[in-house]
């Protein structure tokens, strides 16, 4: 563990500018938004902000994504239900931050349980009011599911696409349990009317901007954890699990384990990220379980290219500022655009923007 | 009827009960005399019997030569011996008690059995060092390879056995940049990085050149008498140039068993080769 | 004008009234009917009861009109008519002869009332019509329509009947109509004799008769046999439950079936993960709905047109996916999956884009509405038994084209051994194609059938795929018996778990059991085995 304090070990050059550009850039936001006079060119909005915010979650999100499919070689179709699990165990602890200020003004349940007729909060609702014990939620349920989910897959040796297919499947199962209003998560509509976080309006611009900064300094770290973990001799370990499995085998590591440590890992960065991006966009409700929406994770991931974890950041931030432009300017041609990415990337692109840049390096 | 059965069976001083065969990898002590026991395995694809009824003893120490005909069922024997196949019937044990038939395929590395393949399989996006690197004996839990770091003794050890490999020009060159050649070497080292008991190599000298081949020779002879080593091939000089106790493989089972000279006098193996 | 049309209204009713009064020379009922315009009820039943002497079918028409409130009379005349709606009023017609007496408003005419005893005596009375037919079938939809309220005399009339009935079936509902009559006779032993009759029946109407026999009878012994004869009742209800449920399984299962086998070719044979597939069977189903649409009238035409040409569309649409796509992505299956997961973005939202995001909704063949009645608790419906007959026949013909013809043999060859097909001559690359196009044919027709059971709209093919792909990996990959085995099973074991779980809760539960199956059998309920399979 010596080699941790000492990161030029394992920080290459690609990593090193990644970090200067993205640290730059959310100062210069940070200060755009906060210091620079409205209507000046430095200026950035509360709301180009929080959708700044948002982008740095899914960024984190597909680093998370491209640690299983870039190093291990585990295409998850499923990431969706770790960042929405995350963002569900933040969306309770938003919900009884609420207390008596719902439409109903029940002290203690949420309003779509008023609704509903209970008379009592679930017992899955307990504790999810103490903000250290809803964090701690944020990271154990996702990180749960997974484990569970990759010790009986992993175990029983089932890998490639009949893993993607199993993944999507859970996300799916789980769209269609969380549609269910007997699930106690509010159904169709979901959670969604916060009001404050740790006390402070979500409302306010200065929440706003913290939330932007944590989403950022989240993003920063989880990066910072996913290159350390892949420089280790378990990343070397399982980059030969993505380029060899049986091989690992019969040199005597049990596959299986490393796979299911890096896979919760993930899954944790996966709800971590989930639970910035709830108080940000002000909901989360079952759509976020769609398997389309996994999907999406992974052609970011394959945009910016796979296996770089700076690549997955950069991929995210593309496709996402491309949605929000589309979805608004040309919302036909969005799926469009979607699909013939994926086909684009996936043909002509496989190693993605960053094996591109990187082959120019090499050139050069 | 049964039960007297059952109970003449209890009381048969030969039998080991299968509860009491460890089931976790024990890497056997180096004086048993016996390194390897399959006695009576069987295994059949569609129907297809690729082991029928196999009995291999492999001692302690000794090099060993299989040869056999194409679908003799060599490298099922190796699969069942690593754990890729499970046979459908008879028993594998390794040194003193270790039921290898109970073990999934890294138990049975860590327990101390080493594979090369039949084509070369090295990692080929990870450099030669790396390679070895990982093929290394030790610690191989998830946790443990977070914090794991190469000390003095694990680095001179790798050269060591660049060195012995010839592959120092390209330590840190890619795996998949190598040659046939150097891929087939560099499995051999990542074999003797493991530090296995038993060693179970899969024709070794395919596509390598005449003094490749006697370097390999001379390598596997060495090793032999620390080690038990197993060869499967089928360049014929190579076996010769090596051999001292040979195995002819038929249709999955031994069809003769001795030194070279009296295997190539034995009628049936002539027949099997000539005479199809 | 106006002169005119008076004129001719003189004339018509002259000539109305000569028609009525030759009328009533020939048909003495005439006078009978007429009798029907009193507003005494026990007149009018006097009037019934003497119609119902004339044991024909004018007679029988009359009064099933009577029954239905379709007979009237004429508030000028008194005429007793039956009416057609016809331009704006009603065409009016005499009941005896059918002969139309002329144009009516709705004011002119008036119904002729009845009240409850008058409606359950013609039903009696009609059912008595019924009960000579010659149609078997009708006699016994008369003799079910009395068994619920039927009195002593019904019940001696149908006695006497018992013995002349040639039909069987027939007979034994004759003799539960009776025994239901005995049950509530007050004699102990006809009682406990009805029982037996009755509780080889499962008519819900003679449980419920049971049940109340059971409950408010003071008779210890009777009571006890009318329980046990329930529970009889019962426990073959619960065998037909069963068996219901078992066909709506497997009808349910056709459909996975039928959704999936495509996918088991290209996914078995190729090795491709084709997240389009489910917009193919979308696109057959739009098909589906293109062709009805040139062809309105005749829905059937229309369907059977379908299924030729959304093979052809689905599958030139697959050939078209792997020549441009898939092609270049042979070896990465991951990626393949990617890419095609784009591919379906865009068909999704180009069918989007011209048919409207709107559901459409196709017509059914008249035909396929129908059901078939197995007994009086379990009938099939066509359209369900349809998709199982027609997922197994597409199932034959695959299986025939893969065993029987040369592309068969190629496409055989080269999910066995790519590289050994190629070196023996297979054009590998061109059975490819035509196994995707093949696959995805299939998928088109899996869409014409789906366009069937569901509303046709840009996502029809999403909510497919995932379960496609459990049939698939369920049954495993490259074996078409797994594919009709899982998605039989998958379907069957779903309609079982759906009465105590709920739709959802029971999809959710059977993806998790198939997680756990996969963790038994990781190939599947068919594996292929040997040394192709290892790697």
């Amino acid at each position: 563990m010596k080699s941790v304090m000492n990161p030029s070990r394992w920080l290459g050059a690609g990593d090193r500018v990644f970090i200067v550009v993205l640290v730059a850039a959310v100062v210069l936001v940070v200060l755009g938004n906060a210091v620079a006079a409205e209507g000046s060119a430095m200026h950035v909005s509360t709301y180009t902000l929080t959708l700044l915010g948002k982008y740095l979650c899914y960024a984190l999100l597909a680093v998370a994504v491209d640690l299983v499919w870039g190093y291990v070689g585990i295409l998850s179709l499923g990431h969706g239900a770790f960042f929405a699990l995350g963002g569900y165990a933040m969306g309770m602890y938003l919900m009884r931050q609420i207390g008596e200020r719902g439409v109903y003004g029940h002290p203690v349940l949420p309003d779509f349980m008023v609704f509903l007729d209970w008379d009592a909060l679930p017992w899955f609702w307990y504790g999810m009011d103490h903000f250290g014990f809803a964090m701690l939620m944020v990271m154990v349920v996702p990180g749960l599911l997974a484990f569970v989910f990759g010790y009986l897959t992993f175990r029983s040796r089932v890998s490639g696409v009949y893993l993607s297919i199993i993944t999507q499947a859970m996300t799916y199962a789980l769209m269609l349990a969380f549609f269910r209003n007997e699930m106690g998560f509010g159904g169709n509509n979901g959670l969604t009317d916060f009001k404050d976080l740790l006390g402070f309006s979500l409302q306010s611009d200065n929440v706003r901007l913290a939330l932007f900064v944590t989403s950022a300094v989240a993003l920063l770290l989880g990066f910072l954890l996913c290159r350390f973990v892949v420089s280790t001799r378990l990343g070397r370990v399982c980059a030969a699990i993505r380029d060899g499995e049986a091989r690992v085998r019969f040199l005597g590591y049990r596959t299986e384990n490393v796979k299911l440590v890096i896979f919760t890992l993930s899954a944790v960065l996966a709800g971590i990220a989930g639970a910035l991006y709830v108080p940000q966009v002000g909901i989360i409700n079952p759509n976020e379980f769609s398997p389309l929406n996994s999907i999406e994770i992974v052609v970011w991931v394959a945009l910016g290219g796979r296996g770089t974890l700076y690549g997955a950041v950069v991929g995210a931030l593309v496709v996402n500022y491309a949605k929000s432009y589309f979805t608004a300017a040309l919302p036909e041609i969005w799926l469009f655009a979607l699909g013939a990415l994926f086909v684009l990337v996936t043909v002509f692109l496989p190693r993605g923007v960053a094996g591109v840049l990187r082959r120019r390096g090499a050139k050069s | 009827m049964k039960m007297a059965r059952g109970f003449q069976r209890f009381t048969d001083r030969s039998q080991v009960f299968t509860s009491l065969v460890p089931a976790e990898a024990r890497r056997p002590s180096k004086d048993c005399g016996t390194i390897l026991y399959m006695e009576r395995v069987s295994v059949s694809f569609d129907g297809f019997k690729a082991i029928n009824d196999l009995n291999l003893f492999i001692d302690m120490g000794e090099l060993r030569c299989i040869i056999g005909p194409n679908g003799a069922g060599k490298t099922t024997m190796m699969d069942i011996i690593t754990g890729k196949t499970a046979p459908d019937t008879g028993r594998v044990i390794f040194g003193e008690r270790t039921d290898l038939l109970a073990l999934t395929e890294p138990d049975i590395a860590r327990a101390g059995i080493g594979r090369k393949f039949q084509k070369p399989t090295v990692f080929e996006r990870h450099t030669v060092f790396e390679n070895l690197e990982l093929s290394m004996a030790g610690d191989k839990r998830a946790w443990s390879l977070l914090g794991a770091e190469l000390d003095d003794a694990d680095r001179d050890r790798i050269m060591e056995v660049i060195g012995i490999t010839g592959l120092s020009d390209v330590v840190d060159r890619d795996a998949g940049d190598l040659s046939h050649g150097q891929k087939q070497w560099l499995e051999i080292g990542m074999l003797l990085m493991q530090d296995p008991l038993l060693l179970l190599v899969d024709e070794p000298v395919a596509g390598m050149t005449h003094q490749e081949m006697d370097k390999t020779a001379e390598l596997l002879t060495s090793l032999a008498g620390r080690h038990s080593v197993v060869v499967v091939e089928h360049d014929m000089d190579f076996v010769r140039s090596i051999a001292r106790k040979v195995t002819v493989l038929h249709q999955g089972s031994v069809l003769a068993e001795g030194n070279m000279e009296q295997v190539q006098n034995d009628p049936r193996v002539i027949d099997v080769y000539l005479g199809g | 004008m106006s002169h005119a049309i008076r004129w001719i209204l003189v004339v018509t009713f002259l000539q109305l009234l000569t028609a009525v009064a030759f009328a009533q020379e020939v048909d003495p009922r005439a006078a009978t009917l007429s009798r029907l315009t009193e507003r005494s009820f026990d007149v009018k039943e006097r009037a019934i009861d003497e119609l119902a002497t004339y044991r024909d079918d004018v007679t029988r028409s009359i009064l099933t009109a009577i029954l239905a409130g379709e007979l009237y009379y004429t508030k000028n005349s008194g005429q007793i008519v039956t009416t057609r709606a016809s331009g704006g009023g009603l065409a009016a017609f005499d009941p005896l002869s059918g002969d139309e007496v002329g144009q009516f408003g709705k004011r002119d005419l008036r119904k002729i009332t009845i009240n409850n005893s008058l409606r359950s005596k013609l039903r009696g009375l009609l059912a008595t019509f019924d009960l000579a037919d010659p149609d078997p079938a009708r006699r016994l939809a008369a003799v079910e329509e009395m068994i619920d309220g039927i009195d002593e005399e019904t019940a001696g009339t149908l006695a006497n009947l018992v013995e002349s009935e040639p039909d069987d079936t027939v007979r034994t509902a004759m003799l539960r109509a009776i025994a239901m009559q005995s049950l509530v006779s007050g004699d102990r032993e006809r009682q406990m004799k009805a029982v037996s009759v009755l509780e080889e029946s499962l008519n819900p109407v003679i449980r419920g008769r049971l049940a109340s026999v059971a409950s408010s009878t003071d008779d210890p012994e009777l009571r006890e046999r009318a329980e046990l004869g329930i529970k009889r009742i019962d426990s073959r209800l619960s065998m037909v439950r069963f068996a219901e449920t078992v066909f709506f399984g497997l009808s349910a299962g056709s459909v996975l079936v039928l959704a999936a086998i495509g996918l088991a070719i290209t996914f078995g044979v190729m090795g491709v993960i084709n997240m389009a597939h489910g917009e193919l069977i979308m696109l057959g189903a739009y098909t589906t709905y293109v062709v009805q649409q040139t062809m309105p009238a005749s829905p059937g035409l229309a369907l059977a047109a379908s299924i030729p040409l959304a093979f052809l569309v689905s599958g030139l649409a697959g050939v078209a996916i792997e020549r441009s796509v898939i092609r270049f992505l042979y070896g990465r299956p991951l990626e393949t999956l990617l890419a095609t997961f784009g591919v379906s973005l865009i068909l999704q939202q180009a069918v989007r884009s011209i048919f409207s995001p709107l559901n459409r909704s196709v017509a059914t063949p008249d035909w396929m509405s129908g059901s078939i009645q197995l007994n009086e608790a379990l009938s099939l419906t066509m359209n369900r038994l349809t998709i199982i007959v027609f997922c197994l026949v597409v199932f034959a013909a695959l299986s025939l084209v893969l065993r029987r013809t040369a592309i068969g043999l190629q496409v055989r060859a080269v999910s066995q051994n790519r590289d050994m097909a190629r070196a023996m001559g297979v054009p590998s690359s061109r059975v490819d194609a035509l196994t995707f196009g093949l696959g995805s044919g299939i998928a088109g027709i899996a869409g014409v059938a789906l366009s069937q059971l569901t509303n046709v709209g840009p996502n029809l093919g999403q909510s497919y795929i995932i379960d496609s792909f459990m049939v698939v990996v369920f049954g495993g990959v490259g074996n078409l018996w797994g594919t009709l085995v899982g998605g039989m099973t998958l379907g069957v074991l779903n309609k079982f778990m759906e009465p105590w779980a709920g739709a959802v809760l029971a999809k959710i539960f059977i993806l998790v059991l198939l997680i756990l199956f996969i963790q038994k059998r990781p190939r599947g309920l068919f594996p292929q085995r040997g040394r192709a399979a290892e790697s």
